[in-house]
């Protein structure tokens, strides 16, 4: 076993470790921290995403002991406040809002993914979204939604308004055609 | 007992969400909030203070019998509190959704790799592993059968599509893999001319590979003993009461000790329709007395779930020198592998709907199902249409080619509409509008050329792996049509169970609306929120856990929970809406004719009443449950195919656009377009979603997901060699919803769900085709099917 110190999600742990042990293992079965998945093993999907001193890290790929001394940030610690009262963050609540997820499985790990991107490159393109995030898999969305999403909160955060039509909401359009209602 | 507990909060929830919207809305999904912030529980996700954990071992070989199987090594490793085999299954000791014929655990024999052998529970899952790792089962290798058309002994087509000569001698098959034979189903659909000619004729040979499911949550679930003997199983799935019913009968106990919740679901598609860890999980907590978790990892996902069928076929299409199709016949193979699951429904669907959206006066089709020593495969979303579209959509392709006709011509001069009759003889009652969504895909603009101007790399085949420049690139456009049945089908009883309550809550009116329809991401949990809203006039509507304690919805599966646990949800609304008017009527001592709820309130719009529901039910609760059925379908004739199969048709239709590098192969998907009538989108955000999902699905199974079997073992469980599309592999995608209510329907619905999937595939192929100017007649399409090397 070794020791580490970490914090994560804002709280600091000393644990005994195993030096093999995944820092997603480590999480999970020692800390309790659940909201990060794990969706491959191999470190295809990235549903386990974390951010390991603010750089977005597959955790399944990283070992617990390679966090000693580091910051880690969860799914679970991205909202500001507590509870009910807390506020989303403008990723989380664009993947909300512009239906960007179904099932939720990749999700916490692609917003993990987005809101390093973000920081990288505030105002992406759809293709620079696709860039960025194309270590993480979604079997439900297509993805479509996806980049919507972290268009939207690319533009919340840079406080203007999201300009180009990819990031608008599907419309509802009932005067292209009396039976077309949706377009996409 | 405790419950399990997700860390740190508690689940599974009662959802109510922030959200807000009726029928027809936007809604917004009520466990979005929980799901955005790492909080919703799915199976994986369980927890519980003493619990141990359960580990499978499974069979290394695809065909063997089993000579014997010491555990004593394994019991005695510590750590290890059970080592279960065949033996302690308490109860029926083979499963299965439609054929009991899956041992629960190996009995003499094993019949695919990786099917259970025997479990272990232990206090660590590498306790557990490590024990699994330590029982030592004596195998005598079989030689496997791994080919569909070998196990029915049909190897050759030309004895199986002589259509004059009836194959049902089935002597020659290979050494039967289960008692009754190889043979799971043979489906025969016959209309019209049984000779028939035509002037243009074009013949074709086609493969589909097995697809994965890939759903990206592993099988997961905890398993608690409870006090009176029984177990409560929380578990990621489709389908509760039909789990429950399958492990009621292992565990040989009544329905009332076998509880199910439904664990938060990573996705589903079809591969958790049948048991995986169900059964395991609850013999080990019942001989342990302590709760059992078993969660699967990728590899053994891959092991632990049914495929999607891979396909072999022959078809011949005969038309008019102007193009109009005179006969299909068809000989349609699906590999069932090891257990029967879903094939007999997959055949169904397979040779039913197996020439597509059109009319043809003469159709022979024969579709068979067979065992194999291949994995299992059963429910997949298309389930038996998808592979028959990449037939009989690359058939009428060629058939164009053929008559020297545009594509889009040929389908829509032959598409079906309402009105027309399918070739298993059901006239289509509601509207079908096949050629417009074609029109309407026609219409819509192509993507600009790619090689304008200054050649970004990552708008060509092979990306930024910087393997063209544009040279040797072609662009290719191509379109397919679908049409699949919505529902369950063939006579069998479909309905769903719906629970609704109204009552005042905190001074607010709340509705709680409680079905065991499983949600596995596609949003169900809105959409009934969506229905108690516009039928009962509230805002707030609880969705209640999904579990057992309520009559079964039928399966999430088949496009149907929209249609029919919705109808059950609408119905269960209007009878205890009629009690709230009938309360309101009392009250104000006559008969409203128009009183209806709207606002938290009774209102009247010709007269000027207003009644707060806070106020007419106090602290009253009302409460109705009611089983809702579709209209009943009919089993079809063995012999001819004929009879009201299906309920409802839900169509959509294709065109993709890609770019192939003809030199390396390489294909990249430019732009997805579909066009879908859904009758009445009752999310329409949600209804796009599962298009575009469905999309990529398609796409997937058309240029890269296969799971490669070389002598029935799995080459690829993994998601670094099972490739599924990635963003980037996914393009972006237009996409126009039509409206046509299907008047039997709920709300004029039409399932959503498996359409898109189906319509998608076959689309990338024509157009790799477009591209090419290859045949191309196996999925998915590798580099060497394009460059001949």
């Amino acid at each position: 076993m070794t020791q580490i110190n970490v914090r994560v999600d804002g709280a600091s742990y000393t644990d005994d470790v195993e030096p093999r042990t995944l820092l997603v293992h480590y999480l999970r079965e020692q800390l309790g921290k659940v909201g990060t998945v794990v969706g491959c093993d191999t470190s295809n999907c990235g549903a386990c995403t974390v951010h390991l001193d603010g750089q977005a890290v597959k955790s399944c790929t990283v070992f617990a002991v390679q966090a000693d001394g580091c910051q880690v940030t969860t799914i679970e610690g991205v909202a500001s406040g507590e509870g009910e009262s807390a506020t989303l963050h403008p990723v989380q609540r664009a993947f909300h809002e512009m239906h960007g997820l179904q099932c939720g499985f990749c999700t916490p790990g692609m917003i993990m993914a987005s809101i390093d991107l973000l920081k990288e490159n505030p105002d992406p393109s759809d293709e620079e979204v696709r860039e960025g995030i194309e270590g993480n898999l979604c079997r439900c969305t297509g993805y479509q939604n996806i980049v919507r999403a972290v268009r939207q909160a690319a533009a919340e955060m840079s406080g203007k308004a999201a300009d180009d039509p990819q990031a608008e909401p599907a419309a509802v359009d009932t005067a292209a055609a009396d039976h077309v209602t949706a377009q996409a | 007992m405790s419950t399990p507990t997700r860390t740190p909060t508690g689940a599974p929830e009662h959802l109510t969400g922030p959200g807000s919207g009726g029928v027809g809305d936007d809604a917004q999904r009520p466990d979005g909030v929980l799901k955005v912030r790492g909080e919703f529980a799915y199976g994986s996700d369980l927890w519980m203070a003493d619990m141990l954990w359960g580990v499978t071992l499974r069979s290394p070989h695809p065909y063997a019998r089993i000579r014997s199987v010491d555990t004593s090594a394994a019991l005695a490793t510590p750590g290890v509190s059970a080592v279960l085999t065949s033996d302690d299954v308490p109860g029926e000791k083979v499963y299965g959704l439609e054929l009991a014929d899956q041992p629960v655990l190996a009995l003499d024999v094993v019949r695919y790799q990786g099917e259970p052998v025997a479990l272990v529970a232990a206090d660590h899952p590498e306790t557990a592993r490590l024990a699994a790792g330590r029982i030592h089962v004596d195998y005598d290798v079989l030689e496997p059968v791994t080919d569909a058309r070998t196990a029915l002994g049909h190897p050759t087509w030309n004895q199986v599509h002589d259509s004059t000569a009836e194959v049902t001698e089935l002597s020659r098959e290979s050494a039967h893999l289960h008692p009754e034979g190889n043979l799971v189903r043979h489906l025969k659909v016959r209309t019209g001319d049984p000779a028939p000619t035509a002037d243009v004729v074009v013949v074709g040979e086609y493969e589909v590979g097995m697809q994965d499911q890939a759903f990206l949550g592993p099988e997961a679930g905890l398993a608690v003993p409870a006090e009176d003997g029984g177990v409560e199983l929380h578990v990621a799935t489709q389908w509760l009461h039909v789990d429950q019913k399958q492990i009621c009968a292992a565990l040989a106990l009544p329905p009332e000790q076998v509880r199910l919740t439904l664990a938060g679901v990573g996705g589903a598609f079809g591969g958790r329709e049948d048991l995986s860890m169900h059964v395991h999980a609850c013999l080990l907590a019942l001989r342990t007395g302590r709760p059992v978790k078993m969660s699967y990892n990728r590899e053994e996902s891959f092991f632990g779930h049914v495929h999607r069928h891979p396909a072999t076929m022959r078809y011949e299409h005969g038309a008019t020198r102007d193009g109009e199709l005179v006969y299909v016949k068809a000989a349609i193979y699906f590999d069932g592998g090891a257990y029967a699951s879903s094939t007999p429904a997959v055949v169904g669907n397979g040779g039913t709907m197996g020439i597509g959206p059109y009319v043809v006066p003469n159709v022979h089709v024969d579709c068979y199902g067979a065992y194999t020593n291949n994995p299992p495969c059963g429910a997949m979303r298309g389930f038996g249409s998808v592979q028959t579209a990449f037939a009989y959509e690359s058939q009428m392709d060629a058939l164009a080619a053929e008559l020297g006709m545009d594509p889009v011509e040929l389908r829509c001069r032959n598409a079906m509409e309402e009105g027309s009759a399918t070739p298993t003889g059901q006239v289509i009652d509601s509207p079908a509008p096949v050629a417009e969504l074609l029109r309407r895909l026609e219409a819509m603009p192509l993507p600009a050329a790619s090689g304008d101007g200054e050649v970004d790399l990552r708008d060509m085949p092979g990306g930024v792996s910087n393997t063209t420049h544009g040279e040797g690139v072609r662009r290719g456009v191509g379109y397919a049509v679908a049409y699949k049945n919505v529902a369950f089908s063939e006579g069998y009883d479909d309905h769903s169970t719906a629970r609704v309550r109204l009552e005042v809550v905190g001074g607010e009116p709340t509705a709680t609306v409680h079905t065991a329809a499983a949600e596995v991401g596609q949003g169900l949990v809105t959409v009934e929120q969506q229905i108690a809203r516009t039928e009962l006039g509230v805002e707030r509507v609880v969705v209640h856990p999904k579990d057992t304690s309520v009559g079964s919805a039928g399966s999430t599966s088949a496009s149907r929970q929209t249609y029919v646990t919705g109808g059950a949800v609408k119905a269960a609304c209007e009878k205890v809406r009629a009690q709230v008017v009938a309360r309101a009527e009392r009250l104000v001592g006559r008969t409203v004719p128009d009183l209806r709820l709207a606002g938290g309130a009774v209102v009247s719009d010709s007269e000027d009443i207003t009644v707060p529901l806070a106020d007419l039910l106090g602290d009253d609760v009302l409460e109705e449950t009611l089983e809702w059925r579709h209209r009943p379908t009919e089993a079809i004739d063995p012999e001819t195919g004929q009879g009201f199969a299906h309920v409802q048709y839900a169509f959509s239709a294709h065109r993709a656009v890609v770019d192939v590098d003809t030199e390396l192969g390489l294909v990249k998907v430019v732009e997805m377009a579909c066009t879908q009538d859904v009758g009445k989108a009752i999310n329409p955000q949600a209804v796009v979603g599962q298009i575009q999902g469905g999309t990529a699905q398609g796409l997937g199974l058309a240029v890269m997901e296969e799971i490669l079997i070389k002598d029935g073992k799995v080459r690829n469980p993994s998601f670094t060699d099972y490739l599924i599309p990635t963003i980037l592999d996914m393009p972006p995608m237009r996409i126009e919803v039509l409206e046509y209510a299907d008047p039997h329907a709920p709300y004029g619905l039409r399932g959503v769900g498996e359409a898109p999937n189906i319509s998608s595939g076959p689309a990338v192929l024509a157009a790799i085709r477009a591209a090419t100017g290859l045949p191309l007649t196996r999925v998915p399409v590798r580099p060497e099917h394009i460059t001949g090397t």
